[in-house]
């Protein structure tokens, strides 16, 4: 098996699927001849042509609004949002036409669009390059949501999102693109090669939306993490010394109640980390799915380790950031509880 | 120095009360612009094409100039029928609103030709991106009028399965869109369909149509920048009706160009036309459609003409404008245009529109009362509940059955 980064493994995805379905197209900032400001689509413009793999004029509401018109032209566009930031000039054609219009049709029309969008901080990008906005997102009726946190989930689910008719938000943490990071920005930088998830199939595979994997086993409490956080969360847990479950919720619509549920009622306690803000996050999401679902098994409040709910600040990005130490007090908070 | 404000804040030529005073809007003589090749070089045809006003029927209904397109009196008759059908279904359909049938209406009185016309231009596997003042192209498509008059019912053979407002129709195949509340949304989508067209390598075309109060919307900007990039087959369609609701075309940025004249700065031609001239539309549209077809790329057409009734059933546009603005309108009823011109050719009188009207009246109503059988949002067959959980997802989610049994079981209490 191949070692591939998260950036290998999405170019890895698309490539495939630009082999197998002449419909699949690519277009956005930079994709093209350039290969991306990540270098997510390298090469693939010089593979597959300059009508497959189409660089788009700075406008994310042109972009999304023509690829649902290519989308409901047989299709299946895959649209890169350069960082999860621009992506609200496209928000009206997300949200109200994209998501919407199969309802809108009763099924007669839909637009099969995946967009693919880093998110998320820890690299120096201030307020307009570190946001996590999936709660916009995940609010929507309509769009699936998804976040994967490593190279061999990432390819997996992109390419179901790819062959998914449904509309896919496809969220990646951009800080987690070269390697694992554990929220300490002191230590040298980690490889994927170094981890077991680095290893990718050079094949086509999938991994189904809606499906969350835990990737550590514990008893002593859940964590119900996503993207950088799962690596962020593994790491509190060992130092902490917590037999800690970590739930990596992967897909945030469709969700997989049952397998939160499953280690919430094993565990009775429940620590949720997103990087986003913390108001109306996707964390209070699946506090109130825990409350509802997991009452009578919960020893402890369930808590949440988020970001502040302020903007993302350049200066003080590892005082926003919701590492290590605020986990740990978290992990001890709803240990000590009765 | 004085430090007075000086914000322009535009001003219609008239309110209620007033005397209505188009004088605003400039009219070139039928006949006088010339009629380029659809591939000549911008340069070279860009300030007629968007200043002047393209127009066929004169003052006595002839047809005269380079633009005229030269239909069969059958197509003519066509036109008239579809023209007509569209002005009595939209009058049976207000009524009904205003009985309590149906909650909503948008009438597209005075603007027929811009639908019929362009739509006749086209071919049938064009594809038709609509604003919600094109019932027109679907009556001229073919759609039986039971099935729009049941989308305005919300009932139980509701293409839309009682998720949209009245007047939110699509039509998958006849090649229609969907029609959505946010406006312009259709513009950016036109094109990128377009696009497709182009990648594929397929002759069909894209047409999609804004009022032009919507040409202030981002989308607006987002498809005629796309347009002008790749060159896609697509018509953009400005419809200058003159008022958004209350707010008139000044606010739109209409005191200061044409609406047409946006073509050339993004880099193709705008085209200005008659929109009451059935002639002068279905002319221009072939013009702009060679063009989309010959790869040439886009072309945007501002249709001026006059929103002759309220914007909707839930505004009265006594309390905005003159009340007697229309009858001032100096480009007419287009329906009227057509029907003179028509007659003083021979080819129509009288006594045949007047038999046409009573037919389409009786087919209105025939349509209505089938309509009906299929019920209403009170009364006969009911949609059925459990389809308010469908089409969310091409699949329905844990989430969405777990709803879905929440609203059978308060049911079956």
């Amino acid at each position: 098996m191949a070692q591939m980064n998260m950036i290998q493994a999405l170019n890895s995805a698309m490539n495939l699927m630009m082999a197998r379905d002449p419909d699949v197209i690519i277009i956005g900032q930079d994709v093209g001849y350039f290969g991306g400001v990540f270098r997510a689509t390298d090469g693939l413009q010089r593979q597959y042509g300059e009508h497959r793999v189409i660089d788009a004029p700075i406008a994310e509401g042109g972009i999304v609004g023509s690829a649902i018109g290519m989308g409901v032209n047989g299709l299946r566009p895959i649209v890169e949002i350069q960082f999860a930031d621009y992506i609200y000039p496209g928000y009206d054609q997300l949200a109200s036409e994209l998501a919407k219009l199969r309802y809108r049709t009763a099924g007669d029309f839909f637009s099969p669009l995946t967009i693919r969008t880093p998110c998320g901080g820890g690299i120096r990008g201030g307020q307009t390059h570190s946001q996590s906005p999936e709660g916009i997102f995940t609010h929507v009726a309509g769009l699936k949501v998804v976040m994967p946190s490593n190279p061999y989930d990432a390819k997996g689910m992109l390419i179901t999102a790819i062959e998914d008719d449904d509309p896919v938000i496809f969220f990646e943490p951009k800080r987690i693109y070269n390697g694992p990071f554990d929220g300490d920005p002191d230590k040298p930088a980690v490889p994927w090669s170094s981890h077991p998830k680095g290893e990718v199939p050079e094949e086509y595979y999938t991994i189904p939306l809606g499906r969350a994997e835990i990737t550590r086993e514990g008893s002593d409490l859940t964590v119900l993490c996503y993207g950088t956080m799962v690596h962020v969360c593994e790491a509190a847990a060992k130092a902490a010394e917590v037999d800690a479950e970590i739930v990596d919720v992967r897909s945030m619509v469709p969700l997989d109640v049952d397998t939160i549920r499953s280690s919430v009622e094993k565990t009775g306690r429940c620590v949720i980390a997103h990087e986003a803000t913390r108001f109306s996050g996707f964390g209070a999401e699946l506090a109130a799915t825990v409350q509802e679902e997991c009452f009578y098994s919960l020893e402890a409040p369930i808590l949440r380790v988020t970001g502040w709910d302020t903007p993302y600040p350049h200066a003080f990005e590892w005082e926003y950031f919701p590492g290590q130490a605020r986990l740990i007090a978290a992990f001890e908070k709803v240990l000590e509880a009765a | 120095m004085s430090r007075r404000p000086r914000l322009h804040i535009p001003h219609p030529p008239a309110r209620p009360g007033e005397d209505p005073d188009f004088s605003y809007v400039e009219i070139s003589p039928a006949g006088s612009v010339a009629r380029p090749d659809p591939t000549a070089r911008l340069r070279d045809i860009e300030r007629s094409l968007a200043f002047e006003m393209i127009r066929v029927l004169d003052d006595n209904n002839v047809a005269t100039g380079p633009w005229d397109p030269l239909l069969d009196p059958a197509d003519l008759q066509i036109g008239l029928r579809h023209m007509l059908t569209t002005r009595l279904f939209d009058e049976r359909m207000q009524r009904m609103q205003r009985q309590g049938r149906i909650s909503f209406y948008m009438k597209s009185l005075g603007e027929e030709a811009v639908s019929v016309a362009q739509c006749m231009a086209l071919e049938p596997s064009d594809m038709l991106f609509p604003s919600y003042r094109n019932q027109g192209l679907q009556i001229t498509r073919g759609r039986n009028l039971v099935d729009l008059m049941c989308q305005c019912l919300s009932n139980s053979a509701d293409m839309c399965k009682g998720r949209q407002m009245p007047i939110m129709y699509h039509w998958a195949r006849g090649n229609i869109f969907s029609i959505s509340g946010n406006l312009t949304t259709q513009f950016p989508q036109a094109v990128g369909w377009a696009m497709a067209a182009a990648i594929k390598g397929e002759d069909d075309i894209a047409s999609a149509w804004i009022g032009e109060g919507a040409s202030a919307e981002a989308d607006f900007h987002h498809a005629m920048t796309f347009a002008s990039v790749y060159k896609p087959p697509v018509i953009l369609n400005i419809v200058n009706n003159q008022w958004a609701i209350s707010t008139f075309q000044g606010f739109a940025g209409g005191e200061n160009r044409p609406f047409a004249a946006r073509g050339p700065g993004y880099g193709f031609p705008g085209v200005r036309v008659d929109g009451n001239d059935f002639l002068a539309v279905y002319a221009v549209t072939r013009w702009a459609a060679e063009r989309a077809r010959r790869g040439v790329g886009a072309t945007l057409i501002e249709h001026v003409t006059y929103r002759a009734d309220a914007h909707s059933t839930s505004d009265d546009p006594s309390r905005y404008r003159p009340k007697e603005e229309w009858k001032a309108w100096p480009l007419g009823d287009p329906v009227e245009r057509l029907k003179n011109h028509m007659i003083a050719e021979g080819y129509w009188s009288e006594a045949e529109h007047e038999a046409l009207i009573a037919e389409l009246i009786e087919h209105v109503s025939e349509c209505w009362e089938e309509a009906l059988t299929y019920g209403t949002m009170t009364d006969g067959p009911q949609l059925d509940k459990n389809e308010l959980f469908e089409d969310v997802f091409k699949d329905m989610p844990r989430h969405l059955i777990d709803q879905r049994e929440q609203l059978r079981a308060l049911e079956d209490d």
